[in-house]
């Protein structure tokens, strides 16, 4: 260690090998005596490629306005640090004061003790770089970390970023062996690309649209070297609170591929505009050069088409073969003995009664019943008849429809029929002792009667369909799930279910699946129905509606999101990318129709999509690329709209700024998605070891390619720190978790999650949240409609966080768990779930009680909070220590090591091992 | 000059290759249309006369798998019947394959061999059209071979 003034560049040099010398064609080089200023702003201005600008200016603040960085660097660059060190606050009490206190007490001295610069200068800084690039809601500012960044705190990144003055944060190398609290405090947000101010102003929402690279490699062979995949992951359909609608008799269009026009175009004068994705000159029509919103001429460039990167086109009728269809909506339902055993069908009718007339539709929607076991029965619900007629059909080898016309009626004009029908089901087959159910004629005559509308068929099933067509055999032996090297039956028994989806999605029928069984089902062939028609499926294990009442709730409250929420018919959703860039394969529930477009016969807002891509053409002398979804639908209310999204990204040469831009997220959702291709194709061991792999070779091709000071150690750029967390996340999630404890049907459940979830939810499912509900205070809540939702801070999965003393809350995104401690404090017990000791806590509890304490308003604000944000309801369990749900709990643990796997640290030293081999 | 069962052989399959070379090349143009369908901005934003154009080339290639596997079995066997040992290795490998195919073919029973929900991966779809131009390739230079052959098999005796 050479003796020299800490603020200086040099003297960290030494510690990590290679001689001091100056390359300025080295990414992270800058010029030495600059490293006392704050970083923040140099980040930004190197963000474009630090290689290109070698000598930053000396004020760093000039280049701030027309460079911008990744989110990372603007939102979290300086903070972070000193929020993840925070929680070791508690934890590693034994590591000196003054001193960085989360890291391992192995770094040399002169390492830790590079001092920071007075914290308080950082913040008008910072404060302004992130205001202008932040939109959305990302809660970094509320970390419950403190006025500010204490010196002490900061001074590990600090000198991390003083060696490499010139990296951007999220280049910022990350020894992941030593640095162990790297989970910010709130939830991870997207990076922001590194674009120019007014065009990331006017980009895409990345809860829509998001990519796994925010800078675009320039040639396929760069993004070979990176070992990132490139990809998409879409939520077009999403809720969205503020949505431009447009509508025109023309729709501007590129006139050679077709492309909406978009934020990103150029106008080239204020006749003629550049296509951003195939570089046509394309004619502005007349009608364009007249802008509706501000009631001005001769501005096309102000339309809001221009200024949206999300909009609504309410199309015309060349976008319409046939009539718009009306809203058609058919329940098919299994009344078995098994099925009325569940007592889900009293749930279901209840559901539907009372949300009716919430349903979403016009005067033309219809709706229909079918009911089935041994046979298939059909409803009468014709106007004019006094009661629902109920017709029988037992041949089901040869199935017909025995009065076409009335098995469908308007919803409006037999309403009181349905009811009827309704309240009378339930009882109808109360003493039913048929055993046996015909899934696959019920689904033929349900598509026989959809398939002249085309509609919406939701099946409820409670047992493996086991007469006639498609019938299946039980391949689950839980006997062999200990004995067999590799999980098998992930693959379909038989295609006639898929078969079906098909011939279903060619008639515009989407077919959603609700399972709710406690034995196999076979799953993995049933939903293939779901999945090529472009369906959701629901699973309820164990349901039942006496011994299970977290199930039913669960049941009832996704039936009620399932009834009313948006629904679009008979859809189509092409995405378009700029020339060079092709798509490579689509993950979701869909039917692909062509090379980029994909046949959605349903569209409903909780779906998510993702697209693998690959870069065909050099993308030479491209400062951006651009991605365009379109969603061609019927709503409702029987108008065709057109939803066009569009997102920009930088393209970049190096492979450092590469890495710069990867969303780590984003790369877990696609990786997963991939890794259920793999596990279906191939088999599962051989996903897992590709998941390890896709952490292995980023994380060595990073310290070959990117990193010019090699030093010992997991070297990880400061983007990629969570990549070996998630990857280890992603082997232990039900989809992929070895061992014998995970049943198959909710193995192929979580799999199919993970493919259609959007990817923030699939995130929760991937790596749960961990908070700490004992000690809520109102310091930096949030204030949402006049309730105050307190924001604890997101822990590390792992045992040690946990204390007796505590309750900790675990978000897994389909479940959440409450677990008290041993020692609980009293204050809690008594205020929050209103029993005297721990020994009261009952041992199943599902429901917090209200109390009228203000810690139990906290606690319940936060939860139902968490709940809110999601279109499922995730159900709650209250557990005790010796609870059975603790091993369900404590699976959730991901950084620790468990029978079958290995823990946090351990997996990172295989990471190393693999990568140092 | 004898008209030997050889000879016969060779003249039968010189039809049947013409055959075969036709149904490669259908399948040739089947895939490319897949892979560059929807040029046309009416069927874009259009989805039932999409459908009909897309699943029209989508099954062809289907229906022509298991008569272009079972003629070239057939080679196979009359080159065994006649001794044309020759012949038959050259012929050996690609028969393997195609029953390596047929028996990998999707697994959940379906009769199809290009599985309409994955051929649309860009992975397959460069591998079936890989396979396909070689196949056109193999099957050109063993239609000369065999018109060779006949003529040699008619001349010789």
């Amino acid at each position: 260690m050479i003796p020299l003034p800490p603020h200086t560049y040099q003297p960290n040099r030494p510690a990590y090998g290679p001689p001091p010398t100056m390359k300025p064609t080295a990414p992270p080089a800058g010029p030495p005596g600059t490293t006392g200023t704050p970083p923040p702003p140099k980040a930004d201005a190197q963000c474009w490629g630090a290689a290109s600008s070698a000598r930053p200016p000396a004020e760093p603040d000039t280049q701030e306005g027309d460079v911008e960085c990744p989110g990372d660097v603007a939102g979290n660059g300086p903070q972070a640090p000193n929020s993840y060190n925070h929680v070791d606050n508690r934890m590693a009490g034994a590591a000196p004061p003054g001193r960085h206190l989360g890291h391992y007490p192995s770094l040399p001295p002169g390492y830790q003790n590079t001092s920071a610069p007075p914290p308080s200068s950082l913040h008008p800084a910072l404060q302004a770089a992130t205001q202008p690039y932040t939109q959305g809601p990302q809660p970094y500012q509320q970390q419950p970390g403190g006025p500010g960044p204490g010196p002490a705190q900061l001074s590990p990144s600090m000198a991390a970023m003083s060696l490499q003055s010139s990296t951007p944060e999220a280049l910022r190398v990350v020894n992941l062996l030593q640095e162990r609290n790297l989970l910010p405090p709130a939830p991870v947000p997207a990076p922001t690309p590194c674009l120019t101010q007014d065009l990331q102003k006017l980009n895409c929402s990345p809860e829509v649209f998001r990519c796994t690279l925010t800078s675009i490699p320039q040639t396929q062979s760069v993004l070979n070297k990176a070992k990132l995949p490139l990809g998409l992951l879409l939520h077009p359909f999403k809720d969205l609170s503020q949505l431009p609608v447009v509508t025109s008799s023309t729709i501007v269009r590129c006139r050679s591929c077709r492309t909406y026009i978009n934020p990103f175009v150029s106008f080239l004068d204020q006749r003629r505009w550049k296509c951003n994705l195939c570089y046509r000159v394309n004619d502005v029509p007349e009608e364009f050069m007249y802008n509706p919103v501000s009631r001005s001429y001769g501005e096309p460039h102000k339309r809001p088409e221009v200024q949206n990167a999300t909009i609504e086109f309410i199309a015309p009728s060349e976008y319409m073969l046939r009539p718009p269809q009306p809203a058609v909506y058919l329940f098919v339902l299994d009344v078995s003995h098994n099925a009325v055993e569940t007592g889900y069908l009293s749930v279901f009718c209840q559901s539907l009664l009372d949300n009716i007339s919430a349903l979403p539709g016009d005067s033309r929607t219809k709706v229909g019943f079918i009911t089935f076991d041994s046979t298939i029965h059909f409803y009468n619900l014709q106007e004019g008849l006094s009661q629902p007629q109920m017709l029988i059909v037992s041949d089901i080898e040869d199935i017909f429809l025995p009065t076409p016309d009335s098995l469908l009626v308007n919803l409006n004009e037999c309403k009181e029929l349905v009811q009827d029908l309704l309240k009378s089901l339930p009882n109808l087959f109360e003493k039913t002792m048929e055993t046996q159910s015909a899934l696959g004629s019920a689904l033929q005559a349900a598509f026989k009667l959809l398939s002249p509308t085309g509609g919406r068929m939701s099946v409820f099933q409670t047992q493996l369909p086991n007469l006639g067509v498609g019938a299946l055999q039980s391949r689950e032996d839980p006997n062999q799930r200990a004995s067999a090297k590799d999980v098998q039956h992930l693959s379909p028994a038989t295609d006639f279910y898929k078969k079906l989806a098909l011939d279903c999605s060619g008639q515009q029928v989407a077919v959603d699946l609700f399972l709710l069984s406690a034995q196999y089902c076979d799953l993995a062939t049933l939903g293939c129905i779901s999945r090529y028609s472009a369906g959701s499926v629901y699973y309820y294990p164990s349901y039942h509606h006496q011994h299970n009442p977290a199930q039913v709730e669960r049941f009832q409250r996704d039936l009620k999101r399932y009834l009313t929420r948006k629904i679009g018919f008979e859809a189509v959703m092409r995405i378009r990318c700029t020339k060079g860039l092709s798509i490579h394969t689509f993950h979701g529930n869909f039917f692909v129709r062509s090379t980029d477009l994909l046949s959605l016969p349903n569209v409903n807002p909780d779906a998510g999509f993702a697209v693998q891509m690959s870069i065909e053409e050099n993308l030479d002398d491209m400062q951006v690329v651009s991605f365009q979804a379109a969603l061609l639908y019927t709503s409702s209310k029987g108008e065709r709209r057109i939803r066009v999204h569009t997102m920009c990204l930088p393209v970049v040469s190096s492979l450092s700024d590469v890495f710069a831009g990867a969303d780590v997220q984003a790369i877990t959702g696609l990786l997963a998605c991939m890794a259920v291709d793999r596990s279906v194709t191939s088999s599962l061991s051989d996903a897992r070891d590709a998941m390890t792999n896709a952490a292995i070779d980023s994380l060595s091709s990073y310290r070959q390619s990117a990193l010019t000071i090699q030093q010992p150690g997991l070297l990880a750029p400061a983007c990629l720190r969570l990549f070996p967390l998630y990857i280890l996340a992603l082997l232990k999630q039900k989809a992929f978790r070895t061992g014998t404890s995970t049943r198959l049907d909710e193995r192929v459940f979580a799999m199919y999650q993970l493919k259609y979830q959007p990817l923030a939810f699939a995130m929760l499912m991937i790596h749960p949240a961990l908070y700490r509900l004992d000690d809520l205070s109102d310091e930096g809540a949030l204030n949402i409609s006049e309730r105050t939702i307190p924001q604890p801070r997101v822990l590390q999965l792992s045992v040690e966080k946990l204390s007796r003393e505590g309750a900790f809350l675990m978000d897994a995104g389909l479940v959440m768990y409450l677990w008290i401690g041993r020692n609980c404090h009293q204050n809690f017990l008594s205020q929050v779930l209103g029993v005297s000791s721990y020994a009261a806590v009952p041992e199943k509890l599902s429901l917090l009680p209200e109390l009228d304490t203000a810690e139990s308003q906290r606690t319940r604000a936060f939860v139902s909070w968490l709940r809110d944000q999601r279109p499922f309801f995730p159900s709650l369990h209250i557990i005790r220590d010796e609870s059975q749900l603790k091993p369900h709990f404590l699976q959730n643990m991901i950084e620790d090591r468990t029978e079958s796997a290995l823990s946090y640290y351990e997996f990172l030293l295989h990471l190393q091992q693999q990568i140092s081999k | 000059m004898a008209f030997t069962f050889a000879a016969f052989c060779y003249m039968l399959t010189l039809v049947l290759c013409a055959g075969l070379i036709f149904f490669v090349i259908w399948q040739i143009i089947a895939f490319d249309e897949l892979r560059t369908d929807f040029k046309n901005p009416i069927d874009q934003s259009n989805p039932t006369r999409a459908v009909r154009r897309t699943l029209f080339p989508r099954v062809c290639p289907n229906q022509l798998v298991v008569p272009e596997y079972s003629i070239h079995g057939l080679f196979c066997l009359m080159f065994m019947c006649a001794g044309e040992w020759v012949t038959l290795g050259l012929n050996i490998p690609l028969l393997f394959y195609h029953l390596w195919r047929f028996f990998h073919r999707p697994a959940d029973g379906s009769e199809v061999m290009y599985d309409p929900v994955s051929v649309m991966n860009a992975d397959i779809l460069n591998y079936c059209q890989k396979e396909s131009w070689c196949k056109l390739g193999f099957y050109l230079l063993s239609f000369f071979y065999y018109l060779y052959s006949m003529v040699y098999a008619l001349v010789s005796f």
